[in-house]
């Protein structure tokens, strides 16, 4: 059975550095933080008091009063990229078999502010279970495709995928699996998080992941810096339209990349520390390249998880080093992440857009923050620091890790006919 | 207007997002004010909340429209 070709159609993005595409872009281009003090809640008791929180963003206006209490915030984030992203791939669902058109969506907590109010509000009382009917499907992250596919009227696959911090990667991967099998023609695939709130930054600062730079925050996500400290907590979503391209062909769709391969793989390590040497990150890289029919000499860039954790940063180069050999030296790394902070489950989605957008446009977005090198990195190797580069990028690769030792990877290429 | 009904009309404007000229007694939740079931689950304990009522479900399944609200709990308050 011969596979399909799979192209991207259609971006959306909802990110702490834009809301919408060309915002988000430019933003990477020109090296912005997206990180400032958290204004949703009040930090005076926690360790850090600081995330990349979506800005200018009002529920109530875009959803109205009474839907936009259904659905958890990170409902509305997925809602608004995915509505920029049909847009964007010019959709005309009424005259398209929407039996074939599926919906595929990373997260990597789902509805977490949800699932915290109304605990919060049955601790509070005198055991009476008085939970709001709309608690669960609010919650579950299941809930994100299922409301995109109602809104379109889409009823081809329909699921999310859950692997923490690489489920949007997973998503694509997926979406992308089931176009290339004929099974969909059309996937809205992509990711969506929104845990800056007590549980989720209470949570993860309890396990220490969390960069503590609260007298400096726009600088607090430094990839690959001597100083780095932890990840800062990122929010939004990204959605990405894959298709076949005979179907992307046929309406006469506009074309960013080609989406060549996708590669899983599993650290079986640790539930929350990167293998030491990289071996799984290695092996996903490996995983991605083998399923696109591609070298290491055929990367120009690599767009990595890069979280700005003191191991999570030496793992994944370590490995990048080892597999790549002396190509690592030719190509481009960036840390997106230094500038939008770690989205957990919209990472792989709006860093598989910053990589596709790269392969688009010939330009490699920076790994900002840098000030001090760090011995433990190979100084040959192109971090992209400071500012973006511009070159050939006939294709990119993203990589994007999870807790649990998940490891997602994707390859866009250059669309030629 | 009763006090109840006001504050009966007041919950059903604010938690289906419709016009209060639309709240009449007659007006069905599922039919004419575009509830669903999890709505009307949720009118039923807002209506528990604001006037500290335990509304079993037998009698829950009665109240269909702003009237019915109303009258039960016009009967059942204290």
């Amino acid at each position: 059975m011969e596979l399909k070709r799979v192209v991207v159609t259609g971006l959306g993005a909802l990110t702490p550095i834009g809301n919408n595409v060309p915002d988000y872009w430019n933003a990477l281009l020109a090296g912005v933080s997206g990180a400032n003090f958290i204004k949703s809640f009040d930090t005076t008791k926690f360790k850090t008091k600081f995330a990349c929180e979506v800005k200018n963003f009002n529920a109530e206006d875009i959803f109205g009063k009474k839907e936009a209490r259904k659905m958890d915030p990170f409902v509305h984030y997925a809602m608004v990229a995915a509505d920029e992203a049909v847009r964007d791939a010019d959709l005309d669902f009424p005259n398209l078999d929407t039996n074939r058109i599926g919906v595929i969506w990373g997260a990597g907590i789902g509805g977490l502010k949800t699932f915290l109010d109304e605990v919060s509000n049955f601790a509070k009382g005198d055991g009476t279970p008085r939970y709001n009917p709309y608690f669960i499907p609010k919650m579950i992250l299941d809930i994100a495709p299922g409301h995109i596919s109602i809104k379109y009227g889409l009823r081809g696959p329909n699921f999310s995928t859950v692997s923490a911090c690489a489920s949007g990667t997973n998503a694509l991967i997926d979406s992308f699996n089931y176009i290339r099998l004929g099974t969909a023609d059309v996937i809205i695939s992509g990711g969506s998080e929104a845990i800056i709130n007590e549980a989720g930054m209470g949570g993860f600062n309890a396990m220490h992941a969390l960069s503590t730079r609260n007298d400096d925050p726009a600088t607090a996500s430094r990839p690959f810096d001597k100083d780095r400290d932890g990840f800062v907590a990122g929010e939004g979503s990204g959605a990405v339209i894959l298709e076949s391209l005979e179907h992307a062909k046929a309406r006469g769709a506009k074309i960013y990349a080609e989406m060549v391969g996708g590669g899983m793989s599993a650290d079986a390590n640790h539930i929350t520390a990167p293998h030491p040497e990289g071996l799984g990150a290695r092996l996903v890289m490996t995983n991605a390249l083998t399923d696109a029919g591609l070298t290491t000499s055929d990367i120009d860039y690599i767009n990595v998880h890069g979280t700005s954790t003191p191991l999570g940063d030496i793992s994944e180069t370590k490995a990048i080093v080892s597999l790549f050999g002396d190509n690592a030296y030719k190509l481009n790394i960036s840390s997106t992440k230094s500038m939008t902070g770690h989205l957990l489950g919209a990472a792989g989605a709006i860093e598989a857009i910053a990589s596709i957008l790269a392969v688009k446009n010939d330009i490699v977005p920076p790994t900002i923050n840098h000030f001090t090198d760090d011995p433990e990195f190979d100084p040959q190797l192109n971090f992209t620091f400071n500012k973006a580069q511009k070159r050939l990028v006939r294709t990119a690769q993203s990589n994007t890790f999870g807790f649990g030792g998940h490891n997602a990877s994707v390859i866009f290429k250059k669309y030629e006919e | 207007m009763s006090d109840i009904a006001s504050r009966v009309k007041a919950i059903i404007v604010e938690k289906l997002g419709v016009d209060e000229n639309e709240v009449t007694p007659e007006a069905s939740f599922t039919n004419d004010l575009g509830a669903d079931s999890l709505d009307t689950v949720e009118l039923i304990m807002e209506f528990e909340k604001e006037f500290n009522v335990a509304i079993p479900d037998d009698q829950a399944e009665n109240i269909g429209t702003v009237g019915q609200a109303i009258a039960y709990l016009e009967k059942n308050v204290k």
